[in-house]
């Protein structure tokens, strides 16, 4: 029998010939990740174990949360992962003006590639299924054990086939493909299972778009979000990955539990409203919505290409003057190429805040917390009651477009009314 | 594991970002994390829960963050034992890894409230409503991850093959 892409790796990695969904595998591991939220309780747990790290040159350790330092606590969470990596010679370990948010720099260096298999201390690990690998969140502990064996166990996921057709209209990205997926499905629309993507419709998608995609198949609940291996993704791997690499295909007669179809050429630009993921509506059905602040960033939107997209739209505008627009860059490979084209120079005109790579306020650590009652567009991931700051602070997640033309009018607002 | 207690009952889709706030993810003191559980839906629940007493969710619990500090924070609150409609994926391994039981029921969840009494033996997965005199069983572990879980965790478990 066929399998799907995620049974193909999972496969490969477990020394099987084949796997089918529901079967449980324990797997080698080609990368294991933590950040400095996750890593510190991973490391207090590794230690438990009383083995030394299984191999320090597959191990990467992100200080992106919390950094750089903002309080004391965070600080000692931040040395606690820095004396692990520097005693056990981690070569994945960036300090501060070196290290971008975790899912931005891990493609973007070639640290992940096609093929391979991943767990990391973070949900939104499952980012790296853009380039055809397989990787998935988990906790600490997992994380820990992972640190010691090079080992996780696995449950095959199913997977549903999510077929993309037509051609993407040009005010349309990743983040307006995946909000709607993710409306059509709910939250928990693909709970313990894969988001496989297929179709002829995969090649409108750039790679920025599909690290969006990938990055908030957990939003659906899924396991992981696998994009196939194709010109573009050879393109993009080809000057950065670390080591040789082997891609996975699909086979024709793979089994799916489900297909959702999905036509690129009909999607409008869409938000999801407070508190769900799933609460997806156009935004030429909302009405007005007034704003007080917008975040352009995280690893959900913070590459090259969202800024891109966000300096378009303030090129020669100015941010609303209720409106707090605060732009970060995912790396600083990312922040040097926007000021080479200078896209900074843009923000900065138009008043913008511009913020070193952090995941800062997405997770509201810090870097732009809510008050009560106000009200944000952000281009990142999660919109839960709370995600951004105060209880009853809101958080419309959009894409670039759509946040950079709300931080314009001061309500959220297509790109259309402002070009 | 034989348990009996009274019931915290929350909806769909409580996150982890309700469970344990990001503000508070800058420690993993277990202790400290507990202060501040499901303070943004619940304020009453840190400040009242007894060692016993039983949380019960709806569909998809725990979604949303990796972080394990959630699970950490129910634990260290004096919860003995989550059950749910379902269980978001990384949350379910996060409660195995930790040594918190989860028991996922389906729609019998809806036949549990606020304040019932249960009595649960975690071994084989069943649940009485004391209160309203209904029985429920778990959906069993598969495989070895039962094995995980009579060890008291992933850590014990690996500890035990070293």
């Amino acid at each position: 029998m066929g399998m799907t892409m995620s049974e193909k790796i999972l496969a490969r990695h477990a020394g099987l010939d084949a796997v089918q969904a529901g079967q449980l595998v324990i797997c080698d591991l080609d990368l294991v990740m933590a950040n400095d939220v996750t890593g510190p309780p991973s490391i207090k747990e590794f230690e438990k174990i009383g083995r030394p790290v299984f191999d320090a040159n597959k191990i990467a350790l992100i200080p992106d949360h919390f950094q750089p330092a903002k309080d004391i606590k965070s600080a000692d969470l931040a040395k606690i992962m820095r004396d692990f990596a520097r005693k056990n010679k981690i070569k994945y370990y960036f300090e501060q003006g070196r290290v971008g948010i975790e899912h931005v720099i891990l493609p973007e260096f070639g640290i992940v590639a096609p093929g391979m298999l991943i767990i990391g201390a973070d949900s939104h690990t499952c980012t790296y299924g853009a380039v055809n690998a397989f990787s998935t969140g988990v906790g600490t502990t997992d994380l820990a054990v992972g640190l010691a064996t090079g080992k996780a166990w696995f449950k095959v996921p199913e997977a549903i086939n999510v077929h993309l057709t037509g051609e993407k209209p040009s005010n349309i990205c990743g983040k307006d493909v995946i909000l709607t997926l993710i409306g059509k499905i709910g939250v928990d629309g693909a709970l313990y299972k894969a988001l496989e993507f297929t179709g002829e419709g995969v090649c409108e998608l750039s790679m920025t778009d599909r690290l969006t995609i990938s990055n908030m198949a957990i939003e659906a609940g899924a396991k992981a979000g696998v994009f196939p291996f194709d010109e573009r993704t050879k393109f993009y791997v080809a000057n950065r990955a670390k080591k040789p690499f082997a891609p996975v295909t699909a086979d024709d007669d793979a089994k799916y539990c489900a297909t959702v179809e999905i036509n690129l050429s009909e999607l409008k630009p869409v938000v999801a409203l407070p508190h769900l993921p799933e609460n997806v509506k156009p935004v030429d059905e909302l009405g007005e919505i007034k704003i007080n602040q917008v975040v352009i960033g995280s690893c959900t939107n913070g590459r090259l290409e969202d800024l891109g997209i966000a300096a378009g739209i303030l090129r020669g505008r100015k941010v609303h003057p209720d409106v707090r627009c605060i732009i970060i860059p995912g790396s600083q490979e990312i922040y040097k190429e926007a000021v080479h084209c200078h896209w900074i120079d843009i923000f900065i005109d138009a008043g913008c805040v511009v913020s070193c790579p952090t995941c800062g306020p997405c997770l509201g650590g810090y870097m732009g917390i809510l008050s009560a009652g106000e009200r944000c567009v952000s281009t990142t991931n999660r919109n839960f009651r709370g995600r951004m700051g105060h209880v009853d602070s809101e958080v419309y997640l959009a894409s670039p477009f759509v946040a950079a033309a709300s931080a314009v009018l001061g309500k959220i607002s297509t790109p259309e009314e402002v070009l | 594991m034989k348990i009996e207690g009274k019931v915290w009952r929350y909806g769909d889709n409580i996150d982890t970002d309700v469970i344990i706030p990001a503000r508070y993810l800058n420690t993993f003191d277990p202790a400290e994390l507990a202060k501040h559980c499901m303070v943004d839906i619940d304020e009453t629940f840190a400040a009242n829960v007894k060692a016993g007493d039983i949380m019960v969710g709806g569909k998809n619990f725990g979604c949303g963050s990796s972080r394990e500090h959630a699970p950490v924070a129910i634990k260290a609150s004096g919860i003995p034992v989550v059950i749910a409609a379902s269980f978001a994926r990384i949350f379910y391994r996060n409660g195995i890894n930790i040594g918190l039981p989860l028991l996922e029921i389906g729609d019998d969840v809806e036949k549990i409230s606020a304040d019932d009494v249960l009595k649960i033996d975690t071994s084989t997965g069943t649940i009485e409503n004391v209160t309203t005199g209904d029985i429920f069983h778990a959906h069993p572990l598969p495989g070895f991850v039962q094995e995980i879980a009579n060890a008291g965790g992933l850590i014990n478990y690996i500890k035990s093959k070293n």
